[in-house]
């Protein structure tokens, strides 16, 4: 068994049933990517696994035990999770906000000791943001703000790190300067990852497993290669999609798609 | 566990800013200081500083002066400080918990429910000591929150800051006519009207007694808890990703808001904006962390409504002005100007 897996998941708000009799399996060591379309419940599945959201029924378990038993701090110092699109707090240095990230190993006052200000320098650098140390996060642009929160997940130094849409509001460059940190640090420091991405060919390039979820359930998870055809896309999204071999990476690409015609839609068009 | 490779970048630097928040804090503690010692030397009777340091230090009742500084003004202005702050710390602890800059006491029932509690205190004759006073004004300002949570959490989707802050104001608006109602049905106008617009005159050595301790108290349990309420104003998710037990964290910080709130409340009335205004000058001053923010509202808190009362008394001497219709003069312009600069980045 991995170190965090789940059973006969069940997440609702309120009434509403979200995700029903989920089963996932994260592997250690390995990226893992979460694909499908917007309101499916990626973000549920994320918050459910990282004990935001309690289940309505079933157990997530990480190193064998409940985390609904386990303290939350404990848990705090094994798993991270950056939400989707957290708001920022106005007034915060971005070195003070990293260094929150210290908190799950802080006792009393909270005193940042030697080794805190390393690893919230490392996380900084990293992430590329140690010159914009003194600077009040509201005055970063999205992208900027976006590597804050990562460098606050990296600080808390965990192995596990699940992010929920980590590269929106990226440009290209630095979408691809974050899924390369993600990739580095799970290749050097064999930290697990996993993260919801709606950029397929991303997904897929990182992903050591892929996961492609739809209305709650996940439709298909394996290798990149397994996921991404056009079967899956099709079911999950309703594209038509062309699949094709990056000549770089040698993982699965979505060369061009297309929206899949139903008469519903010629009707919205006409 | 496994290692980190950590590299030393630069040498060990600071995060968070605590030379400016430590001089901060010690300027206002002086200014605090101060502000009391003028409060007490200006009035119907102009007295020196000289004499007020005899009165405090060397006390002697046959002196005249020393007789009205200790028994009616100094208690008045160390009422005037402990309102203040527990108002401002409320209020701060309000912001950070519901991550609505407008969250006040005043706005979310609290004040309102105290003063209802107060006006039926004096309805019925409850009020057999100062003790039981505050004990109800406590519970007055717990049913007035409730209602509010209440309310607001009732419909899908749960507590949103817009949502809290509309109950506050339908609630709020309720009780305080309850209070009003109850005031003249039963011919209290005299007594509550005062406490509705509220003031510090009066106070007296017995309540600073049984209120400084409360509210010092309240202050402490605040600042040990600030750094709880900064993870906590990064949302929910984050706050329980950090590995924070956020409902036991609410569930505390409420506590320590009513407490304040209802001490602050049962001596002095409802005083508007204090609550609102001290966190918002504070965080201009020192950042968002609310270790700072807290024993800086605090203090600025105290010396406000000191100042504010100050001149409340003097200014149409020798009628009292209420100290809440002061605070509001000089808060509502100031927060206009504040809104207006902080809207750009708030938005
Ligand atoms: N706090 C909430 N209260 C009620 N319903 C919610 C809440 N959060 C999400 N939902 C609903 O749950 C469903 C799944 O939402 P979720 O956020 O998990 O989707 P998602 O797959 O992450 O989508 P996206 O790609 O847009 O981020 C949606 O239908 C959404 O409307
Ligand atoms: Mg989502």
């Amino acid at each position: 068994m991995s170190r965090l897996y789940a059973e006969d998941l069940k997440v609702a708000y309120g009434e509403r049933e979200i995700v029903k009799n989920l089963k996932i399996d994260i592997p250690d060591r390995e990226i893992t990517t979460i694909i499908g379309p917007n309101g499916c419940g990626k973000s549920t599945v994320l918050k459910a696994l990282s004990r935001i959201l309690n289940p309505k029924s079933g157990t997530v378990y990480l190193d064998g035990k409940s985390i609904s038993k386990e303290s939350t701090k404990k848990i705090a110092q094994k798993m991270a999770i950056l939400p989707q699109a957290p708001d920022s707090p106005d007034g915060l240095t971005v070195g003070e906000l990293v260094s929150y990230g210290r908190y799950p190993y802080q006792k009393g006052f909270g005193k940042l000791t030697k080794k805190d200000y390393n690893v919230i320098d490392w996380a900084l650098s990293v992430t590329g943001i140690l010159d914009y140390k003194e600077r009040p996060v509201d005055a970063l642009s999205g992208g900027q703000r976006q590597r804050v929160w990562i460098a606050m997940a990296l600080a808390q130094e965990t192995d596990i790190i699940l992010l929920d849409e980590p590269t929106t509001y990226l440009d290209l460059s630095h979408q691809l300067e974050v899924l390369e940190l993600l990739h580095q640090l799970n290749r050097d420091e064999k930290r697990t990852i996993v993260m919801v991405i709606h950029d397929l060919n991303h997904a897929a390039r990182f992903a050591h497993h892929m996961v492609a979820m739809k209305e709650g359930s996940i439709v298909k998870e394996g290798k990149a290669e397994e996921v991404m055809t056009h079967k899956v896309l099709f079911d999950v999204f309703n594209i038509d999609a062309e699949i094709g071999v990056d000549p770089r990476t040698r993982k699965p690409v979505c060369l061009t798609y297309d929206l899949v015609k139903s008469e519903q839609y010629e009707k919205n068009l006409a | 566990m496994f290692k980190t490779k950590t590299k030393v970048i630069n040498d060990v630097k600071v995060y968070s800013r605590p030379q400016v928040g430590m001089t901060i804090l010690l300027l206002g503690c002086l200014l605090l200081v101060l502000s009391i010692g003028l409060a007490v030397s200006v009035g119907a009777a102009k007295i020196d500083f000289r004499s007020v340091w005899e009165a405090i230090f060397n006390y002697d009742a046959s002196r005249e002066t020393d007789r009205i500084i200790m028994s009616l003004r100094l208690p008045r202005e160390l009422g005037a400080a402990v309102v203040g702050g527990a108002f401002a710390v409320s209020g701060a602890i309000m912001q950070g918990m519901t991550r609505n800059p407008l969250a006040d006491p005043g706005l979310l029932g609290l004040n309102a429910g105290a003063s209802l509690a107060l006006a039926l205190v004096f309805a019925f004759n409850l009020g057999s000591s100062y003790f039981t006073v505050m004990l109800l004004s406590f519970v007055g300002a717990g049913v007035g929150a409730g209602l509010v949570f209440g309310l607001g959490s009732m419909t899908r989707g749960g507590l949103s800051p817009i949502r809290i802050t509309l109950a506050g104001a339908a609630v709020s608006a309720l009780l305080s006519s309850l209070g009003e109602g109850v005031a003249i049905y039963y011919k209290l106008s005299q007594d509550l009207a005062f406490w509705t617009a509220g003031g510090v005159s009066g106070t007296n050595w017995t309540q600073l007694k049984i209120i400084v301790p409360v509210a010092v108290i309240g202050m402490m349990v605040s600042i040990m808890l600030s750094r709880q309420l900064t993870i906590l104003s990064f949302g929910e998710d984050l706050a329980k990703s950090l590995g924070q037990r956020t409902l036991v964290t609410k569930a505390v910080l409420m506590t320590v808001v009513l407490i304040l709130a209802g001490a602050a409340v049962s001596l002095a009335g409802a005083i508007a904006f204090v609550g609102l205004l001290v966190p918002h000058i504070v965080r201009f001053l020192v950042g968002t962390d609310y270790r700072w923010i807290i024993p800086c509202s605090a203090i600025f808190g105290s010396v406000l409504l000191v100042l504010a009362d100050t001149f409340a008394r003097t200014v149409n001497a020798p009628y009292e002005t209420p100290v809440g219709a002061v605070v509001a003069m000089v808060g509502v312009p100031f927060f206009l100007y504040l809104a207006r600069k902080g809207g750009r980045k708030r938005s």
